[in-house]
């Protein structure tokens, strides 16, 4: 941008080139997330349906009420509940322009995911361990398909967050920062609605069918 | 937009006008946070607590979670994603509405399909499929 010695002309040239096309972009890019993320609930329930259609597929294996341990399932619940308020926190501090306020709680809702990663992979383990594999059964299949995805989904959520801890070190809560933690912020609550519906679908029916 | 100043305002209105745009998206308030986290602690802990005590009859606690559910998915998506009307124009809201749509017809139509196939099949042994 040159700037001081310009005509007007040149000035008004500067405004059409950074100014509108900018705001645009942020703008369409919100938009085009939520698109994004509407098409990834459309994946979830799809295996919710296939889930729905084998849950009680057992071909003799082990059934959801042998299986479920709810105590675990509400404590990993805990965890994914409170990594939202923490990321809604983090959302408050941005709007402010705390950077340091941001990055913390940024860096506790990592904690609370990794917590929620690590206590579904001590589930899986226990699972597989009693020979609830996922090949054992069409309900099994479809359960670890379900629940896996989710865990995937909240896992490339937390290399998001550890990249924008990075980023905001880097170049502190810039506008491009500051749209991408939106956007990060919408998956991280959507993830929260998916899981929703597996703890009261798979394992709360489950339990109770 | 003229005069020395013209290179300066487009970057004020650029800020402002990125603002307003994601308005709908990632500006909660601390006590809206506060209070979509209060209720689905509620809505969470009252579906888990209704299935480990079993209080309830089995189909009567089935129908209460699934609908618990249904009004915390409703919470998430209005103090949490801040889902409304206003948001990018109504295109937010639009795109949900037209999702919500679709999901329900796949599952519901995959668990009538897949039932009503499953009800006209012969079963595979005698007594794998109990109250078919």
């Amino acid at each position: 941008m040159t700037r001081d010695a310009t005509t007007a002309e040149n000035a008004e040239l500067t405004y059409y080139e950074t100014g509108e096309d900018h705001v645009h972009a942020g703008g369409s890019t919100m938009l085009g997330f939520w698109i994004y993320l509407m098409s990834d609930a459309l994946i979830f329930a799809t295996l919710f349906a296939t889930y729905g259609v084998l849950s009680t597929s057992y071909a003799g294996g082990p059934a959801p009420r042998q299986l479920f341990e709810l105590p675990l399932v509400a404590l990993n619940t805990a965890m994914l509940l409170i990594s939202s308020i923490t990321y809604g926190m983090a959302s408050i501090a941005m709007d402010e322009n705390r950077v340091g306020a941001t990055r913390g709680w940024l860096a506790v809702t990592a904690l609370f995911g990794l917590a929620f990663l690590s206590i579904e992979l001590y589930e899986f383990g226990n699972l597989i361990r009693e020979g609830a594999t996922p090949q054992a059964s069409a309900f099994l299949s479809a359960f670890f398909t379900l629940v896996a995805t989710h865990g995937l989904h909240v896992s490339f959520g937390l290399i998001w967050i550890a990249v924008m801890l990075v980023q905001i070190g880097k170049r502190g809560l810039n506008e491009d920062n500051k749209r991408r933690l939106m956007c990060l912020g919408m998956f991280w609550h959507l993830l929260d609605v998916v899981w929703i519906g597996v703890f009261t679908f798979v394992y709360l029916l489950g339990v109770l069918r | 937009m003229s005069g020395p100043h013209a290179h300066t305002d487009p970057v004020a209105a650029g800020h402002h006008g990125a603002g307003h745009h994601g308005d709908g998206h990632g500006h909660g308030t601390r006590r809206g946070y506060l209070i979509g986290f209060l209720l689905s602690v509620v809505l969470t802990a009252v579906p888990f607590a209704l299935v480990m005590t079993g209080i309830l009859s089995a189909p009567v606690t089935a129908v209460a979670i699934i609908l618990l559910a249904f009004v915390q998915i409703l919470v998430h998506t209005v103090f949490f994603l801040h889902v409304n009307p206003k948001a990018e124009g109504g295109w937010t809201l639009l795109a949900l509405v037209f999702t919500g749509v679709i999901v329900t017809l796949v599952i519901a139509g995959s668990l009538w399909i897949m039932f009503h196939l499953n009800s006209n099949m012969m079963p595979m042994q005698p007594g794998s499929m109990p109250g078919m």
